[in-house]
């Protein structure tokens, strides 16, 4: 295997990082639902938390994807 | 737009050119030193005219300077305490600052500056330093003490201090990396499927309706971006005012 290719399914791979930001993001979102509606009056509150582990977890997303950038352009 | 090789060119847009001729050229006076400057400019001009009236029911400039206002202010009294009004004036300028060049950056022809580690690595330091001397201040020696977690057996310290430690640099590169790579991912997402719209339409009849169907997304894309850009500066700030929080009360 050559070096590009092998750059192509690293960056591919480092992308496995997603499963777990997909279940990071369904435990927030599920949970903010089940929060809400439980106790609807604490919507505002909790809204802002869960954006808060939102971007987060969306933070851990973009370390994959930076790592693949670098994988591939550096 | 699409590279004479046939692929998608993402990273050109973040290439730097200098301005103001050879003067500018020798001080490296790039577009990302501009939008700093419109950034910075654009916040003063806002709270400078939107506060002028100083009316009784506010009209809409002033609503926004409120808002920015109140929103900043309520973040750093729930977040870190009664103390928290001292560190106001600085979560607020890194949030407006940030927010500003973020959605600057959503317009065409202007540059992000958030979209370069080299400027949200200098936020974070920043941040990280004023963080540590505050803490060293209000604390003194006693601050180490924050390494080493309440309740762990004795077995376990070197462990746990290093952990800590870790834990604690690596909030420079997460503060840092976090806001590069939004922004960063947004403008190449938005360029990956600009060159699509260019791309299929090149290929005749055939290509139009997936070219729509980018520009479609394409549209969907700038909206979530705006998203984003409020959201990322918000996160910045109240990381800021956590990390404030564990600088004053250590735990």
């Amino acid at each position: 295997m050559d070096l590009a290719s092998a750059k192509m399914l690293g960056a591919g791979i480092s992308m496995i990082a997603l499963a777990g930001v997909g279940i990071g993001m369904g435990t927030i979102f599920g949970q903010l639902v089940s929060s809400v509606a439980r106790n609807p009056a604490s919507r505002d509150r909790v809204f802002g938390l869960a954006i808060l582990g939102f971007a987060l977890t969306e933070a851990v997303a973009l370390y994959a994807l930076v790592i693949a950038f670098i994988i591939l352009f550096v | 737009m699409a590279s004479a090789s046939g692929g998608i060119d993402a990273l050109s847009q973040f290439a730097l050119t200098t301005h103001l001729g050879p003067l500018g050229a020798s001080v490296n006076f790039t577009q990302s030193n501009v939008s700093m400057l419109l950034a910075a400019g654009l916040t003063i001009v806002i709270m400078w005219i939107g506060m002028r009236p100083r009316a009784m029911v506010p009209g809409r400039l002033q609503s926004a300077a409120e808002l920015i206002y109140e929103t900043i202010m309520s973040m750093c009294v729930e977040s870190i305490g009664e103390e928290g009004k001292k560190f106001f004036p600085i979560v607020f300028t890194l949030f407006t600052f940030i927010l500003f060049g973020n959605l600057l950056g959503v317009f065409p022809y202007f540059f992000t500056f958030t979209s370069h580690i080299a400027v949200t690595l200098a936020l974070s330091l920043f941040v990280f330093l004023l963080v540590t001397f505050v803490a060293i201040r209000e604390h003194g020696t006693h601050f180490f003490s924050y390494f080493v977690p309440p309740g762990v057996p004795g077995v376990l310290i070197p462990l746990m201090v290093l952990i800590e430690v870790i834990s604690y640099l690596s909030r420079v590169i997460s503060l840092s990396v976090r806001l590069f790579a939004n922004m960063m991912a947004g403008h190449v997402m938005l360029k990956v499927f600009g060159s699509f719209i260019v791309m299929l339409g090149g290929l005749g009849v055939l290509g139009y309706p997936p070219a729509a169907l980018s520009l479609g997304v394409n549209t969907l894309l700038i909206g979530f971006e705006v998203l984003v850009a409020c959201l990322q500066a918000y996160v910045f700030a109240v990381l800021t005012c956590i990390y404030l929080h564990d600088a004053v009360h250590l735990h």
